[in-house]
């Protein structure tokens, strides 16, 4: 890593249903609350994808721009040129599918996705909205994830990819359990801002970027995050 | 894409033209929507509707028959177009409309059952039934007027919405599109219909229109003109244009928008209800003075005096209205208020979307009942602010002259029944 944390937005013009800026907006935060520099590059559909980012993020869409986007990424090489370097990834929802090996295109048919980690997705019977709730591998030393899903995929793993955790509440990948991760690559079904409400997952991501313990942040600037996580575990548990 | 400028006129409309049964139909849903107002349990807008349709399914059908229908869509500014229509269209004899955003069959049924000879209807329409109500009502003209994301848990996705939108229009017969042709989206799904005024009605939020609905390639953009680089899909040369304060008609004349109500979401929609008046012969001179005196529609822009204070209540119920809510606000203080009931999407996801940087500086409350959201969301944004529990906390902690509320729709209704039903 340079001096300064380089975060990339992949296709906004694409990948961008519901908030998705969120995550782009909370890992700056937490890394400047660490006095970590931030760099943010928002690459759009018809732009080359840097290779030298740190932390990649993908967001979510209807299935036409999904389609449309898992096709120019490929096209393009930007993101499995950095993956292979040991860059992080970041995906919801679509994103999520489109790191993938395949998923399911406009009526169900297969289309490639980037390969980045080996999961194959589709379609379920039903479209999974609401709240989710579900425990993180306890490898990752994350908290409990708080989110909204709003999908109708089911995601299979390969060998070799673990699921991000286990669900107490929600639809997820379809199989009990929630996302996926292998590296430094990793994602997920809740859409939309998933690391508002989940600091922990963005810690996470800035230590796998940064390689160093993080630094505590001063613990009133994490007051109404705590109150919020609070807030919707209360009210999704209850 | 031919604009058809022959002025429609309506004809004289019989009373007692209905079935029995559809009649009867009519009559006990308007009974029932009567009830429910005095009964206090709404503004018995629905229950009619709903009542009547029970006994007769094709009562919308029945009530359309005759009458020269106006459908009103799109994501944001329905229920304020349908208003500024009804009001220029106003010349021509009795308008039915369903004025209060009760936007669905039962809503358009109790509209006309209320106004049995009324030769005009304008009724607002929820974006994922035009195709049904096209053809239930065969409507004469349907404006579109914008497509943006909103409320996502329940709504449909939006490229889905406007390919329902095109198959229903490219197919639909004597009918005028009224469409935006500054929204790529709406322009796309207006692309086949037969007859289409395009105006240029200005689009402020863009976060859902970056790429090409045809091909999906990065539009390019200059102003509020659009085209594919990879495509043939272009902006439509448009008859209407919204231009700063000024509407310029066909003609070429220009004339200032004296609205008395804020903002250029509002001119927006009164450009689009001027081209709608034009279907009917109505020009800018008659329709104009009309619509510039409507000032309140469904409590939206109400302004009440409260504890000496004057407050102005804007509703906004997703990210691109409430980009055009942020560029309304004057600069005294302001409160926000979200809940996430069922009608306002259960998801406070679209929060993030909301760029909420030009609030910084100005004294900032937060209420509803999913302020913790919206307060970490101004924390991103470095936007300082207090929490409080109500309007009337916010207004004694700004002890100014003014305060203005931004309000997503349950958090709206909840504020407007406090400070009392003036609309």
């Amino acid at each position: 890593m340079n001096d300064a944390l380089r975060l990339v937005w992949i296709y906004p013009d694409l990948l961008s249903t519901y908030g998705d800026r969120g995550n782009l907006l909370v890992l700056a935060r937490r890394a400047q609350l660490r006095g970590i520099r931030v760099e943010i590059a928002q690459v759009n559909s018809d732009q080359r994808v840097p290779a030298d980012g740190d932390i990649y993020l993908l967001g979510g869409g209807e299935d036409l721009p999904q389609i449309l986007a898992a096709k120019r990424l490929r096209g393009d090489g930007g993101l499995t040129q950095a993956v292979s370097r040991g860059a992080v990834v970041f995906a919801v929802c679509a994103g999520y599918q489109i790191i993938g090996t395949e998923f399911g295109g406009v009526d169900g048919e297969p289309v490639p996705g980037l390969d980045l980690i080996d999961i194959r997705s589709g379609r379920g019977d039903r479209r999974g909205v609401g709240e989710i709730l579900a425990d993180v591998d306890p490898a990752l030393g994350v908290a409990r994830l708080t989110g909204f899903e709003n999908h109708q995929g089911m995601t299979r793993r390969g060998p070799g990819v673990a699921p991000l955790a286990t669900l107490v509440t929600g639809v997820g990948n379809g199989d009990g359990t929630e996302g996926a991760y292998a590296g430094h690559v990793a994602g997920t079904y809740l859409h939309g801002p998933a690391l508002v409400r989940n600091p922990s997952l963005a810690d996470l991501l800035l230590g796998w970027a940064t390689g160093m313990p993080l630094p505590a942040i001063d613990p009133r600037q994490e007051e109404l995050v705590a109150d919020l996580r609070a807030e919707r575990l209360a009210a999704v548990s209850g | 894409m031919t604009t058809s400028t022959q002025p429609v006129q309506p004809q004289q409309r019989g009373r007692a033209r209905l079935p029995f049964r559809a009649r009867l139909a009519a009559t006990v849903g308007g009974a029932a929507g009567r009830a429910s107002r005095l009964a206090g349990r709404g503004d018995g807008s629905v229950i009619g509707g709903v009542i009547g349709l029970r006994l007769q399914p094709d009562l919308l059908s029945l009530l359309a028959q005759g009458r020269q229908i106006v459908l009103v869509t799109g994501t944001n500014g329905k229920t304020t177009t349908t208003r500024l229509i009804t009001a220029a269209l106003g010349a021509l004899g009795q308008v039915a409309s369903n004025a209060f955003g009760a936007n669905m069959e039962a809503g358009m049924v109790s509209a006309l059952a209320r106004a049995p000879d009324a030769a005009l209807a304008v009724l607002e329409t929820d974006e994922k039934y035009i195709p049904s109500m096209l053809e239930k009502t065969s409507a004469r003209v349907v404006v579109l007027l914008n497509l943006s994301r909103d409320q996502m848990d329940r709504a449909a996705e939006i490229w889905l919405l406007a390919r329902r939108w095109r198959a229903a229009l490219a197919k639909a017969q004597n009918l005028q599109v009224i469409a935006n042709a500054d929204d790529p989206l709406v322009a796309w799904a207006a692309g086949e219909a037969r007859q289409v005024t395009w105006v240029s009605a200005g689009q402020r939020w863009q976060d859902d229109s970056w790429c090409c609905p045809n091909c999906g390639a990065h539009l390019r953009r200059d102003g509020d003109d659009w085209h594919c680089r990879e495509c043939s899909c272009r902006r439509p040369p448009v008859r209407w244009m919204l231009s700063g304060e000024q509407v310029i008609e066909p003609s070429g004349r220009s004339s200032p928008l004296a609205l008395t109500l804020p903002g250029r979401a509002n001119r927006s929609n009164a450009v689009m209800a001027l081209a709608v008046a034009e279907v009917f012969g109505i020009s800018v001179g008659q329709a104009l003075p009309a619509i510039a005196a409507v000032k309140s529609v469904a409590g939206r822009y109400t302004q009440v005096t409260r504890k000496d204070t004057a407050v102005r209540l804007l509703l906004a119920k997703n990210p691109a209205g409430w980009l055009e809510a942020l560029d309304v606000l004057g600069p005294g203080p302001v409160l926000l208020a979200v809940n996430a009931q069922v009608p306002d999407g259960r998801d406070t996801s679209w929060l993030w979307d909301v760029d909420y940087r030009r609030l910084r500086g100005r004294p900032v409350f937060v209420a509803g009942e999913r302020a913790i959201d919206l307060a970490v969301r101004l924390e991103a944004d470095e936007v300082l602010f207090r929490i409080v529990a109500s309007v009337d906390d916010a207004i004694d902690l700004a002890r100014g002259p003014t305060l203005e509320v931004i309000a997503n729709y349950t958090a709206f209704q909840q504020i407007r029944a406090l400070l009392g039903r003036a609309t």
